[in-house]
């Protein structure tokens, strides 16, 4: 009876990863089989591979450029402004907050046809990457700010900053020598979450994207629509090499910080 | 570094009156202590000196003859101790000595050996290379105090330095910084609520009640010459004596105690040491319970007057509970104060 009552919830778990993972494996398979459709006794190929590489290299690098690109944003944007609500704890700043928060609670899709109605017209603008970075910074700039504020909010900051002011500090010194480095857990899980959604941002970027500006995400809606299945599987399969140590390094990141925040 | 304090009063917004206006002078060398129950006005006042805070209009702060009320903390040139500490956590104890020595742009090597010299004078060596989490409440105490005094300031604020260590190492740490102090020969002003180590470290303590320095004087004068009643009862804690005055004699419930001079008016206070167990005593009392402290009794006595009075009792036996005694208190031991600043 115990026994049974132990392996239920087991059985139970092993049928939820067997239905998230199979999928993938499948995917991942079909990426690399010469002939989806045959099966894998038509053998394994990386013929597929290095044609997405060839179709789509520019998608991919055009990803990492914007990825880095929010991340600078998001850095000189968030850190700053986690500061600044967490120096002025407060009704205004709480609302100030819910506000940097509320691109998230909006779709993806409302917020890039907002930004095609009043910038659209634009047309350097419109046909330029920044365009699409404009989007990538609304929608990660709350995971910046939330994840330095947390840890700022854990530590005695005014205390800090009055210590290092007796000391003779003026204000850019205690911000780069004391603020930045204990708020340094939570600048990193910022940095690493905002990375990771910048790369597989799809909803806003699908809306935003032109023919020549195509992101990673883009780019696979594309080669499903338009590519045979094996290529559009082993782009998956070059997703996704890119995709999970980033969300690994994000978890192991967003841990350290939180350690410091209990 | 003579300080003066000239007119310095604080109002928060809203209107709260943390400090009425308050004169100070103090004079080199000297450790002064702001003593008072929280919410006194004496961190409020430090903070005005450091520069954290900024005193009502027609405040006048000078350190040796230079106005400093309008300069920012960081030009002040002070060191401080805070009750937290402060210490970076993402620097090492040598890390944190030296931060004010490096704002001031000396060379590497200058700085180097002057951190040497604190961290060898405040006995720091084994823990110079730590971080600041690996150590003890007494280390990082003790590295606080290096850190403000690394720069040489020109004076020392310490901010209730000794409330966040346990009991036992409060008394050691204690009496570590009263000869620390006097080592580095600094002006220094130090914040506390705790009597006991007001009187152990200062020259001179302000007693400070309701946003106002009630008195300020060397240890012996606060204790022997309260000018008030409130300081008669913070700093050795004095009870007072409810009875009716007529002239030089005091009526209490438990017989006549003679006054030293007429008191019609005042108060009449008494501390627990005064009061001793006489059987020719004048006055008479109940022995409601006794406590054996070690080197003491602590008997707590009814019917001699209105409130608790506590007699502090010598001796290889005491009373026992119930029984009667018969009590006399020295004339000059009475303190007789006006009535009306009890506060």
């Amino acid at each position: 009876m115990k026994s049974v009552t132990k392996s239920i919830p087991l059985i139970v778990t092993l049928l939820a990863c067997a239905f998230l993972l199979i999928p993938i494996i499948q995917s991942v398979l079909a990426g690399l089989t010469v002939n989806y459709f045959r099966g894998l006794s038509s053998g394994l190929t990386l013929k597929w591979v290095g044609q997405v590489w060839e179709l789509y290299s520019g998608s991919i690098f055009l990803s990492i450029w914007l990825a880095l690109a929010c991340l600078v944003v998001t850095l000189i944007l968030g850190v700053p402004a986690a500061y600044a609500l967490a120096r002025n704890p407060g009704r205004a700043s709480r609302i100030l907050e819910e506000f940097i928060s509320l691109p998230l609670a909006i779709p993806g899709l409302a917020l890039a046809l907002a930004l095609l109605q009043l910038y659209g017209t634009l047309q350097g603008f419109r046909t330029s990457w920044s365009f699409i970075l404009v989007g990538h910074v609304l929608y990660t700039l709350p995971f910046m700010v939330r994840s330095v504020l947390s840890v700022l909010a854990a530590i005695d900051l005014k205390s800090l900053e009055e210590g290092a002011a007796s000391l003779g500090a003026g204000p850019a010194r205690r911000f780069f020598d004391i603020v930045v480095p204990n708020a340094l857990p939570g600048i990193l899980a910022g940095a690493l979450t905002v990375v990771t959604l910048s790369i597989g941002e799809f909803n806003l970027t699908w809306m935003l994207h032109t023919p020549y500006l195509k992101t990673l995400p883009v780019g696979l809606a594309d080669s499903y629509a338009s590519m045979r299945l094996e290529v559009a599987s082993a782009y998956t399969l070059v997703f996704f090499v890119m995709i999970v140590p980033l969300l690994i390094a994000m978890q192991w990141a967003s841990a350290r910080a939180q350690r410091i925040v209990q | 570094m003579t300080l003066t304090l000239t007119n310095i009063a604080k109002t928060f917004p809203g209107g709260t009156k943390a400090l009425l206006p308050t004169d100070l002078e103090i004079s080199k060398g000297e450790i002064v202590s702001l003593l008072g129950p929280s919410g006194c006005g004496k961190s409020t006042l430090l903070r005005i000196i450091a520069g954290l805070e900024t005193p009502d209009a027609g405040a006048k702060i000078v350190f040796d003859g230079e106005d400093v009320t309008h300069q920012s903390v960081e030009t002040r040139k002070i060191g401080m101790v805070f009750q937290s500490y402060a210490l970076f956590p993402n620097m090492s104890v040598r890390g944190n000595i030296g931060y004010g020595l490096k704002m001031q742009r000396l060379p590497r090597a200058e700085i180097d050996s002057r951190v040497n010299e604190v961290i060898a004078l405040c006995r720091l060596d084994a823990y110079a290379d730590r971080s600041i989490t690996a150590l003890s409440g007494g280390q990082r105490q003790r590295v606080a105090l290096a850190r403000a005094m690394a720069p040489r300031p020109r004076v020392l604020l310490l901010d209730e330095p000794l409330s966040a260590l346990d009991a036992a190492l409060r008394g050691q740490l204690r009496d570590e910084l009263a000869l620390l102090l006097r080592q580095f020969g600094i002006t220094a002003i130090f914040v506390t609520h705790d009597q006991d180590e007001a009187m152990a470290i200062a020259d001179r303590v302000a007693v400070m009640s309701q946003g106002e320095v009630a008195q300020i004087g060397t240890p012996e004068v606060l204790y022997r010459n309260p000018a008030t009643g409130f300081v008669a009862r913070f700093v050795g804690d004095a009870m007072p004596l409810e009875g009716r005055i007529e002239a030089d004699r005091l009526h209490l419930r438990g017989g006549v105690l003679a006054l030293p001079k007429p008191a019609d008016g005042s108060e009449v206070l008494v501390r627990a040491e005064d009061i001793r167990i006489d059987p020719e005593g004048p006055v008479s009392a109940r022995v409601e319970t006794v406590t054996f402290l070690g080197t003491h009794y602590r008997i707590a006595l009814g019917g001699l007057a209105e409130g608790p009075l506590f007699a502090l009792h010598t001796g290889l036996s005491a009373p026992k509970p119930g029984e009667d005694v018969r009590l006399s208190i020295a004339s000059e031991a009475l303190l007789i104060l006006p009535r009306g600043l009890a506060a």
